[in-house]
């Protein structure tokens, strides 16, 4: 199969108003010997038809969320998407076109960013966002080279309950740009202020906290705050679980400069964790140093003077600045920012507290209930949002045994990124968990014997 | 070229900044060049609080513009006397008037012998020319 | 077309769209549950609309944007070829769309065998040893390679290396992400004469510098469009200094299945998916940036990389030499299933056949403007040329911006702009292999008839667009006074 329209006939034309006869002769800058002079080693070409019988049978292999109830969270929240959302956001309009260099034509992606960028300060109260970042991870890194400015050098002090995934990918960068990282270990699930205070100097460049952590637990942030702005350093909170802003104080209100994180679970497909959604909102002292594309509103320089959305501040990016640049970001994830957009319009103000509150009242309620089972302790005292963390009788490879042998997914096993926890389980409950359902995970824990 | 203004009566740096002396005091803007190549400015980084000084050949400030940003360069040492406030809501005075409103410091000079190494009108001219 | 109001402008206070589950389990009360400092005491002010005021706005939106499916596209450097409709279908199959990635290893075969496969198709096209999947876009590629090469030289004690050579024609995002790895970027010279790098200019570097260079970071066809012959020498002397051979696949359409970057010496390359592989630009992103590597540096590759065992499929831990992760989970998974589909869709011939074209559409492009248009490098061009508008601006004053914007009149979209920053009044025409020949002819009379008019009608030209949703929009406002968000109150959409 092929979309090339052009026919041999065609291109037989074309190659003679070039006085070419042949393929071979518009390839002569190519020298011989790089010549590749073998078809390359890949499965032959396939019809329409076969390749879905062939897609459709290796996506078979993947038990997914439509089939199987999952309590996964770790990161990666299921949220129920309404319909509306891929109908809009998949007209090929939006689709199919680039980045909106050209603004006359592009009024509906730009519009649209500026919407995304509103909703952004408006569930996060602060004061500008950006048009979208990578995901989470390289979004938190973004917010930390913010902070540690040109150079690349300083300190970041960042809590263990920021996710495991993101503190891996800041190493990364880190050894790569030359910044350094000191790690605060969690106490009873939560950050402490006492070691905070301990760890954060006069230099600190930027202190991160993850809200809710990632063991689903609500940090104490009214008390955290003044800790991380006792020196210089930029207060950065990162929130992968962004349902959790529709019940809980955004990061505005307690004092966070920048806040980053994930979206991708408003209106988006969960896809095994990519395209993501990262996010980055901040106080406007930042605008001339955010990272990544920026739509303003302005007007027609003529005539009617037509409000219009144009990319702005295009002088802080890497095709301006190249080598003086503070961010390489070109290609974003503004196709998943549009669904988010349409997602949050679809909600709307209720729909977006109900969101929160269903997530908060059906976790709770599965907490209640499976540490009501002998065995199975809370393993923290600190509130959460909807996850929370339970020390099971057995350990979590048996756990996942039994959860196979019922047919469900279940929670994270936290031995996976965290010492001295094989016990310990991280359970999820979104609003897309049923009562039936979580009182199913119920009786599937109580038939576990220690 | 042809279209831009380069007063005689002032002295240029080879970073496209101009001063006109009067007495030790200088006041130091960016030449008609230096704003046409810019194109619209829309932004300026000076320095805003009382007290600060300036370097011979060492930066002073950023401005950017639509489609591209620059250091500045100051043509001369001393202490900043004064900073155009109207350039924060403004900074299009500078592609109108580079040489009038649109000035951006004064300086009270520290090394008046550094006036010699910039040149005259003509020779910033024929400077462009070369470029 | 009338103006669309903001989202924020439209609806009532009680209006909604979706609707969520029910509340179905027993209730505490929030003060319960969450510390009172800590509950949100106003909803956030999002929006009040009900479904068909979501559906008519965004459906609207969609009405005022420019896609491929909507016309001709020849932006260069940024391969906008058509997005094969089958392959969005098959990145929503629920087995793709709806997986955690955090599920375990035997509950997603089918996703770790599509990274395992799509890795060694890469691999093929590209000549390399491995591939990571992970990074999410050419620039995010560009740095973890960079990464890579810097924990090579680190662990062959020559971590002093700190120069990143890149010619004056490359992509911004190349000496930015120089820059974010700390190297210093060093600027090459094109030769005027044949397009290609200059010689003497590198072989001068290399020779004060060798032992800091860490690497050469180039494309091949250049932005230029032009192949160059001299490769194999520049991989001998940069090799020969110490320094590594990064290759940035912005440009690979032009080379499927003809030559691969392996063979022509380089040791890392990044792979644009959403450019050679047709995968969706979405208005600017999601794309996927993998990386492909030469046998010696595989072990510094982000992990875990995918593996197959006597069990099935399994994600392998890479080794202490690993760089780490460069983001969270294991790649834009969701765009994979699209370039993997569209690689499984052409096969090996395709493939070929797939260069073959962009090529001749592209050299069909620049013969038949070249009566109109200064051609930069009048010789065989690749997948892309760079025309120039000197002769407009010298003798009416209409520049390139001028051009570009007067085509949007004519229901295309306009080539790239000002880059490569070598050539003045720069359009970069890229028309990739899947536009008809009746396209190309089309453009071509337009940008016939847009040369004509700069002589006889310059005003048109220079007030372009016309036909447009908006007209030529003032940038310098949206710097000067920005306004980057809707706010109550503000001024209404008019």
């Amino acid at each position: 199969m092929s979309y090339i329209p052009n026919t041999p006939e065609d291109q037989q034309a074309m190659l003679e108003t070039l006085d070419f006869s042949s393929f071979e002769d518009l390839l002569a800058p190519v020298p011989e010997d790089l010549r590749l002079r073998r078809p390359l080693n890949l499965p032959p070409a396939l019809a329409e038809l076969d390749l879905k019988r062939l897609m459709n049978g290796v996506a078979a292999k993947n038990k997914n969320l439509d089939t199987v109830i999952s309590f996964l969270g770790a990161g990666t929240y299921d949220h129920a998407v309404p319909s509306v959302v891929p109908h809009l956001q998949r007209r090929s309009e939006f689709v199919t076109s680039y980045t909106p260099y050209q603004p006359e034509v592009s009024q509906g992606m730009l519009q649209a960013i500026y919407e995304f960028q509103t909703m952004v300060c408006q569930v996060s109260g602060l004061d500008i966002a950006n048009a979208s970042l990578y995901d989470g991870a390289t979004a938190l890194v973004e917010a930390v080279l913010l902070a540690v400015g040109p150079g690349g050098r300083g300190e970041v002090v960042i809590s263990t309950g920021v996710d495991p995934q993101y503190r891996r990918v800041l190493h990364t960068y880190a050894h790569a740009r030359g910044f350094s990282i000191k790690e605060v270990p969690a106490r009873n699930g939560v950050t402490s202020s006492e070691d905070l205070d301990a760890a954060v100097s006069a230099t600190t460049s930027a202190v991160v906290i993850q809200q809710p952590n990632f063991f689903g637990c609500i940090e104490d942030m009214r008390a955290i705050e003044p800790v991380a702005h006792k020196g210089k350093a930029v207060f950065i909170v990162n929130i992968t679980e962004p349902a959790s802003l529709g019940v809980l104080a955004p990061p505005a209100e307690y004092g966070a400069d920048i806040a980053v994180g994930e979206l991708m679970s408003f209106g988006n497909t969960m896809s095994y964790g990519g395209p993501a959604l990262g996010f980055m909102a901040a106080r406007s002292k930042y605008m001339r140093l955010m990272p990544g594309r920026l739509v303003g509103q302005t007007v027609e320089e003529g005539g009617n003077k037509q409000t219009g959305y144009v990319l702005t501040l295009q002088t802080r990016e890497q095709h301006i600045r190249r080598e003086r640049a503070t961010s390489n970001i070109c290609t974003n994830q503004a196709l998943l920012a549009v669904g988010a957009t349409i997602y949050l319009a679809a909600l709307g103000k209720h729909g977006f507290r109900e969101l929160g509150e269903l997530c908060l009242q059906k976790a709770h309620y599965a907490f209640r209930q499976i540490t009501a089972l002998p065995g199975f302790k809370a393993k923290f005292s600190s509130s959460f949002f909807d996850e929370f963390v339970i020390t099971a009788p057995v350990s979590t490879q048996r756990l996942q045994h039994h959860f196979e042998q019922a047919g469900i997914i279940g929670g994270y096993a936290l031995s996976d990124s965290y010492p001295g926890m094989p016990n310990d389980m991280l359970f999820c409950v979104t609003e897309t968990r049923t009562k039936e359902e979580i009182d199913y995970l119920v009786d599937v824990l109580k038939e576990v014997q220690a | 070229m042809a279209n831009l203004n380069h007063p005689a009566n002032l002295k240029y740096s080879k970073t496209d900044e101009w001063v006109r002396v009067d007495g030790d005091q200088a006041t130091v803007g960016i030449t008609d060049y230096a704003q046409d190549q810019l194109g619209d400015i829309v932004y300026l980084e000076l320095p805003w609080d009382a007290g600060a000084s300036v370097t011979h050949e060492e930066k002073f400030g950023d401005i950017e513009s639509v489609k591209a940003t620059s250091e500045l360069i100051s043509p001369i040492s001393g202490e900043v006397v004064t900073v155009n406030e109207a350039l924060k809501d403004q900074p299009e005075l500078i592609n109108d008037k580079p040489y009038e409103e649109g000035w951006m410091l004064v300086v009270k000079m520290t090394n008046p012998a550094e006036l010699d190494s910039l040149m005259s009108a003509d020779a910033y001219k024929a400077y462009l020319q070369g470029r | 077309m009338s103006v669309e109001k903001l989202i924020f402008e439209k609806g009532a206070p009680g209006r909604r769209a979706a609707t969520l589950a029910a509340m179905d389990v027993p209730t505490a009360s929030l003060e319960s549950m969450i510390p009172e400092d800590m509950l949100r005491k106003e909803p956030a002010p999002l929006p009040e609309v009900s479904e068909i005021e979501v559906v008519r706005h965004y459906t609207h939106l969609s009405q005022r944007n420019f896609g491929v499916d909507t016309g001709f596209y020849p932006l260069g450097s940024c391969t906008m070829k058509y997005n094969p409709k089958l392959n969005e279908d098959m990145a929503v199959l629920p087995g793709f769309a709806r997986i955690h990635p955090l599920q375990p290893d035997s509950t997603v075969q089918g996703a770790i065998q599509l990274f395992y496969e799509l890795e060694q198709y890469l691999a093929e096209i590209a000549g390399m040893a491995r591939v990571t999947l992970q990074p999410s876009a050419g620039a995010h590629g560009e740095l973890t390679g960079l990464m890579l090469i810097k924990a090579y030289h680190e662990s062959n004690g020559q971590g002093h290396r700190n120069l990143v050579l890149i010619p004056d024609n490359a992509h911004g995002t190349n000496p930015a992400s120089a820059t974010l790895a700390d190297y210093k970027s060093v600027e090459i010279k094109t030769d005027p004469g044949t397009g290609g790098i200059d010689m003497d200019h590198l072989k001068a570097v290399l020779d004060s510098n060798a032992a800091n260079v860490a690497a050469i970071m180039m494309t091949n066809p250049n932005t230029l469009g032009l192949f160059d012959r001299k490769v194999l020498e520049i991989a001998t002397a940069v090799h020969e200094a110490g320094g590594q051979l990064y290759y940035d696949g912005a440009n690979a359409n032009a080379v499927l299945g003809i030559t691969r970057p392996g063979d022509m010496g380089f040791d890392v390359v990044h792979f644009n998916l959403h450019k050679t592989c047709s995968t969706p630009h979405g208005g600017g992103g999601p794309g996927a940036g993998p990386i492909g590597v030469k046998e010696h540096l595989v072990p510094f590759l982000p992990g875990p990389l995918p593996a197959k065992g006597d069990n099935g499929y399994y994600w392998a831990d890479q080794g202490s030499q690993s760089i780490g992760k460069v983001r969270a989970n294991k790649g834009n998974f969701g765009v994979l299933v699209r370039a993997y589909t569209y690689i499984r869709t052409y096969g090996p011939d395709g493939l070929l056949h797939v260069a073959q074209s962009a090529i001749l559409n592209a050299n069909y492009l620049k013969h038949e403007l070249a009566s109109d248009y200064e051609i930069a490098y009048p010789l065989i061009c690749q997948h892309e040329f760079v025309a120039t508008a000197e002769r407009q601006k010298e003798e009416y004053g209409v520049t390139a911006l001028d051009i570009a914007k007067r085509i949007l009149d004519f229901g295309m979209y306009a080539p790239t702009i000002y880059f490569p920053l070598i050539v003045h009044e720069a359009l970069m025409i890229e028309p990739t292999e899947t536009e008809t020949r009746e396209t190309l002819d089309y453009f071509v009379s337009v940008m016939r008839q847009i040369a004509e008019e700069a002589r006889t009608n310059p005003e048109i030209v220079k007030t372009a667009p016309h036909t447009t949703p908006v007209g030529r929009l003032d940038q310098a406002l949206a710097a000067r006074q920005p306004n980057l968000r809707w706010t109550t109150g503000q001024e209404e959409t008019h």
